[in-house]
C-alpha cells in the first residue's frame, strides 16, 4: 500500500515538475507570471484527447502535433499580447501587474473556449490502461510512460540550457535582464523563445496528464497553482530545485490522498506553500535575496 | 455638511426603488449594489497597496456558504454576525502569511485561495454534514436583500472615507509608494496592511452572507465562481481604485455591460469577458493600476489651476 | 555621553563581506562624517544603524538599549530618522503629506491642525516654505533632497542619518545646504553623514571615521585623519600616499 502509493506520487511528481519547469522559464527568463500556464496545458489534454479519439493518434505521435503546438500558441502569445506590455514597462513590479493581469483575463478566454467545445465534464480516454509488475507492485503502463516522459523532457531541458550556448544566453538573461544586451544578447527575443519553450512544455504535460489522469475545462487554475507552488518551492529560475519540489509535492499528495483523505490533497499542497512561503520565500533550493 | 445631507437624501431616495421597481430592475439593483459593495471594498485594500487580490468571491462564497448552513440553526442577525467573524479568522490567517512577503506572493496565493476554499467547504459538506447541496429557506423577500445591501453599501463607502481621512488610510498610501520609507517613518507595515485586508475581507464575506437567500439552492461551484473575483477587479481598476466613488462608479455600468452579455452570449460569455479584459490592459498606456488615478489627476488638477 | 554605540558590526551577503567587526561611538550632539571609498560599506553601515538590513553580527546600541535585532519602525520610533542615497521621496503624496507621513506616526505623532502648522514649520526650515499642497513628484532634485530631510526632521530625531545629502548640489546650494545641517546641530541633534564633498566634512564635522573595504582605517579629528597616509592611499591609490 505504502510503497504503491510512494509509485503514484512519484508518477504524479514527475508531472508536476515537468510543468513547473515551463511555468520557471517562462516566469524567470520573460519575467511573466502567466496565471492562464494551467489552461494551456488543459488544451493539450484536449487536443491529445481529441486526436486519439477521433484520429486514433495514440499520445507519443499525438506529441508530435501537440507541443508543436503549444510552442506555437505560446510564441503567438508573447509576440503579440505580452511583448508589448513588456515593451512599455520600465519597471518589474510593473511588468508583474500587467502580466498578471493580462494573462487572468487569457485563462478566461482558452477556458471558455473549451467549454465551447468541450462542456465542463471530466474527460479522459483509455491508452496503456495495462497492468505492469514493478517489485510485486502493479502500475498501469500509461503512469510509467507519464514517469519516463518527464524525466526525458526534464533530463533533455537541463541539457539543453547547461550544455548549450543557446542555454547558456537563456540563463544570463534570467539572471540579469538588464545587463544581457551589454553582451550582445537580444533580450526580446529569448524571452519570447523561452515563453515559447515554458508553452511546449505545458503542452508536454497537458499530453502527459490526458493519458492518465481525468480532466475538465475548468481543472486550469489548478495545475497553474500546483506548477506555481512548486516553482517558489524550488527557487524561481531553478530548474532542479523544480524537480525536487515536484515530487516532493506529487507524494504528499498521493500520500495525504491515500492515508488521510481525498477532499484534502489541495489542502495539503497549500499547507506545504504556506509553510514555505513563511520559512524560506526564497524557496527550498533558492539561494537567500539580499 | 451639505455633502453628508445630499449623501443622506441620495440614501434615502435609492431606499425607496423596491416601492416602485418591478422584480427585473429590483434584481438588477441588486446586482449592482452586490457588486458596488464588493468593488469598494476591494479598491480599500488593493487601490492604495496595489496588492492585487484575486480571491474576492472566496470571502463572498463563505459568507453566502455560512449563511445556507446555519440559517435553520441561529437567528438571521447572528448568522449574519458568525458570518462577518468566518470572513475575519480567514482574512487574518490568510494575511499573516502573505502580507509579510511580496506582493506577487500575494496575488499567487488569492489567486489558488478560491478553489483551496470551495474544496474545503466541499470536503467539509461531503465528510462532516453529509450535505452537499443546500437549500436557504429565509423569510428575506428581494426588497430586504436590497436594503441590507444598501445598507452595507452607505456602511462600506462611510468607512473607505474615514479611512481615507485617518492615519491609517495615509499608511496604506505610504506604504503602496516605498514600503522602505514607510517602515523608516515608524509605520508598522504588517498591521496597517493586514488590518485594512481584514476589513476589506470582512465587507465580502457580509456580501455574501446577504445575497445567499437569493439562490434558494446553494452548492460549492455556484457560489465559489472566479468570475465574481475577476469582475471585480475590473470594475474597481476602471473606476478608478484611489477614488471614493471609483469602484462604484465602475460596477455600474459594466454590471448592466455583463448582465448584457451573459443574456445574449451565454456560451460565449467567459471567452468576451476575457478579450474584453485584455484589451482594458492594452488601452489604458500607463498600466491599469495607474490609469484610474492618472485620469482623475489630470481633471482634478486642471480644476486647481485654471 | 555616547548616544550611538556600534561594536564589532559586520554584514555578509553571501560570500562577501560588506561591513567588517565596524565599532565606533557617538556621543550626543556631535556631528560625525563617515567617509571611504565607493563600496567601502558606508552606506550599508548606515542600513544596519536603521534597520534596514539584519546585522550578521556584532550589536549596536542606541543610549545603552541594542537596536541591532529591532525592525525599521521600531528604530524610528527611538529617535533615528534618515535620508537615502537616492532620494525617495513618495511620489503619489503631496509635499506636505510626505512630511505630514513622518510627523503621524512618530513616537508622539501630531495629525490634524497641529500637525499642518509643524508641516509649514519645518518646510520653512529646509526652504520649501508655501509649497506644501505640490504634488513631490514635480518637485526638482534639489527640492527633493529638501523635502527628504524636512520629512527626517519631522520624526523629531535625536540621530539624524544623512547619505550623500550634499551630493550633486552645485556652490551656491552646498553653501546653503552646509548653513541647513549646521543649524540642526545648533539644535542638538547628532549627525552622523556620508559624504563625498571634503568641503563639507571639513565644515561640518568635528570628527571622521573612515572605512575602506568593510573595515575601519581611521577614526579621530578631522584634520588628522584627512592627512592620515592610510586614508589617502585608500581614496587615492598607492602612488599618491
Amino acid at each position: 500500500m505504502l510503497f504503491s502509493a510512494i509509485l503514484t506520487g512519484l508518477v504524479l511528481g514527475g508531472t508536476y515538475a515537468l510543468v513547473a519547469m515551463g511555468l520557471t522559464l517562462q516566469y524567470g527568463v520573460a519575467r511573466i507570471m502567466n496565471l492562464a500556464y494551467g489552461d494551456i496545458i488543459i488544451a493539450a489534454s484536449f487536443g491529445a484527447y481529441v486526436l486519439f479519439t477521433a484520429l486514433g493518434i495514440n499520445p507519443l505521435l499525438g506529441m508530435l502535433i501537440v507541443i508543436p503546438a503549444g510552442f506555437a500558441l505560446s510564441w503567438l502569445i508573447y509576440a503579440v499580447m505580452l511583448q508589448p506590455l513588456a515593451r512599455r514597462s520600465r519597471d518589474r513590479g510593473r511588468l508583474e501587474g500587467d502580466s498578471i493581469l493580462a494573462t487572468f483575463g487569457l485563462l478566461f478566454v482558452i477556458q471558455g473556449v473549451a467549454l465551447v467545445l468541450f462542456g465542463s465534464g471530466f474527460m479522459s480516454y483509455s491508452f496503456l490502461a495495462v497492468p505492469v509488475d514493478i517489485l510485486g507492485t502493479t502500475v498501469a503502463a500509461n503512469r510509467l510512460l507519464a514517469f519516463v516522459l518527464a524525466v526525458v523532457f526534464g533530463l533533455g531541458l537541463w541539457l539543453v540550457l547547461t550544455r548549450t550556448r543557446f542555454g547558456t544566453v537563456i540563463r544570463a538573461v534570467a539572471a540579469n535582464p538588464a545587463s544581457a544586451p551589454l553582451v550582445g544578447i537580444n533580450v526580446d527575443s529569448v524571452a519570447r523563445f523561452a515563453f515559447a519553450i515554458g508553452g511546449a512544455l505545458a503542452a508536454a504535460g497537458g499530453v502527459v496528464v490526458s493519458m492518465y489522469l481525468t480532466f475538465s475545462a475548468t481543472m486550469g487554475v489548478i495545475f497553474t497553482m500546483k506548477a506555481l507552488i512548486v516553482v517558489i518551492m524550488g527557487g524561481v529560475g531553478n530548474l532542479m530545485g523544480a524537480l525536487a519540489a515536484g515530487l516532493i509535492l506529487g507524494l504528499v499528495e498521493t500520500l495525504v490522498a491515500s492515508f488521510i483523505d481525498p477532499g484534502l490533497t489541495l489542502a495539503a499542497t497549500y499547507l506545504i506553500f504556506l509553510t514555505v512561503l513563511v520559512v524560506r520565500p526564497q524557496g527550498l533550493f533558492g539561494r537567500a535575496a539580499r | 455638511m451639505m455633502k453628508l445631507v445630499f449623501a443622506l437624501a441620495a440614501l434615502a431616495a435609492l431606499a425607496l426603488v423596491p416601492a416602485f421597481a418591478g422584480p427585473y430592475p429590483l434584481g438588477l439593483g441588486i446586482g449592482i449594489l452586490g457588486y458596488g459593495v464588493l468593488a469598494t471594498a476591494w479598491a480599500m485594500f488593493s487601490g492604495p497597496t496595489r496588492y492585487i487580490s484575486l480571491a474576492t468571491v472566496a470571502f463572498f462564497g463563505l459568507g453566502a456558504y455560512t449563511v445556507a448552513v446555519l440559517a435553520d440553526m441561529l437567528p438571521y442577525p447572528l448568522v449574519l454576525l458568525v458570518a462577518a467573524f468566518v470572513g475575519l479568522v480567514v482574512a487574518l490567517i490568510v494575511g499573516l502569511a502573505t502580507l509579510r512577503l511580496a506582493g506577487i506572493y500575494f496575488v499567487i496565493f488569492t489567486f489558488g485561495l478560491t478553489e483551496l476554499v470551495r474544496q474545503l467547504v466541499t470536503y467539509y459538506e461531503v465528510n462532516v454534514t453529509r450535505t452537499l447541496g443546500r437549500y436557504v429557506f429565509l423569510p428575506l423577500g428581494p426588497e430586504h436583500i436590497y436594503w441590507q445591501l444598501l445598507a452595507l453599501l452607505a456602511a462600506t463607502l462611510a468607512i473607505a472615507f474615514w479611512v481615507s481621512r485617518a492615519r491609517i488610510g495615509l499608511a496604506l498610501r505610504v506604504i503602496g509608494d516605498d514600503p522602505v520609507v514607510a517602515s523608516h517613518l515608524g509605520i508598522r507595515i504588517t498591521r496597517t496592511k493586514l488590518t485594512l485586508f481584514s476589513i476589506s475581507c470582512v465587507i465580502m464575506t457580509l456580501a455574501g452572507a446577504i445575497q445567499a437567500p437569493r439562490w434558494t439552492y446553494i452548492e460549492p461551484s455556484i457560489v465559489f465562481n472566479p468570475t465574481t473575483s475577476f469582475l471585480v477587479v475590473i470594475m474597481a481598476l476602471l473606476g478608478g481604485p484611489n477614488r471614493l466613488f471609483g469602484p462604484l462608479l465602475g460596477a455600474v455600468p459594466l454590471f448592466l455591460l455583463f448582465e448584457w452579455l451573459s443574456a445574449n452570449f451565454p456560451n460565449h460569455y467567459s471567452i468576451i469577458l476575457g478579450l474584453l479584459f485584455i484589451a482594458i490592459v492594452f488601452v489604458l498606456p500607463n498600466g491599469v493600476l495607474a490609469a484610474g488615478d492618472s485620469l482623475w489627476s489630470r481633471l482634478t488638477r486642471r480644476e486647481a489651476r485654471p | 555621553m555616547t548616544l550611538l554605540s556600534l561594536h564589532n558590526v559586520t554584514k555578509r551577503f553571501g560570500g562577501l563581506t560588506a561591513v567588517n567587526g565596524l565599532t565606533f561611538d557617538l556621543a550626543m550632539g556631535e556631528t560625525v562624517g563617515l567617509l571611504g571609498p565607493n563600496g567601502s560599506g558606508k552606506t550599508t553601515a548606515l542600513n544596519l544603524i536603521s534597520g534596514y538590513l539584519p546585522l550578521s553580527d556584532g550589536s549596536i546600541t542606541l543610549s545603552g538599549d541594542a537596536i541591532g535585532t529591532l525592525p525599521p519602525e521600531r528604530i524610528a520610533h527611538r529617535g533615528v530618522a534618515r535620508t537615502f542615497q537616492l532620494v525617495r521621496a513618495l511620489p503619489s503624496l503631496s509635499v506636505g503629506e510626505n512630511v505630514l507621513a513622518a510627523l503621524a506616526f512618530r513616537k508622539s505623532p501630531l495629525w490634524g491642525q497641529q500637525a499642518e502648522a509643524q508641516i509649514e514649520a519645518l518646510l520653512a526650515d529646509v526652504g520649501l516654505s508655501g509649497r506644501a499642497s505640490q504634488p513631490a513628484d514635480s518637485l526638482t532634485y534639489i527640492d527633493l533632497k529638501r523635502m527628504e530631510l524636512a520629512r527626517a526632521l519631522a520624526s523629531d530625531p535625536q540621530l539624524l542619518l544623512l547619505d550623500e545629502w550634499l551630493a550633486g548640489l552645485n556652490p551656491t546650494e552646498l553653501r546653503a545646504g552646509i548653513d541647513l545641517i549646521t543649524s540642526l546641530r545648533q539644535r542638538g541633534i547628532t549627525i552622523l553623514l556620508v559624504e563625498h564633498v571634503m568641503d563639507a566634512i571639513r565644515a561640518l564635522c568635528s570628527r571622521c571615521v573612515v572605512m575602506n573595504a568593510g573595515t575601519k582605517i581611521a577614526d579621530g579629528p578631522t584634520s588628522e585623519v584627512l592627512a592620515d597616509r592610510e586614508v589617502i592611499r585608500a581614496y587615492l591609490g598607492d602612488e599618491h600616499a
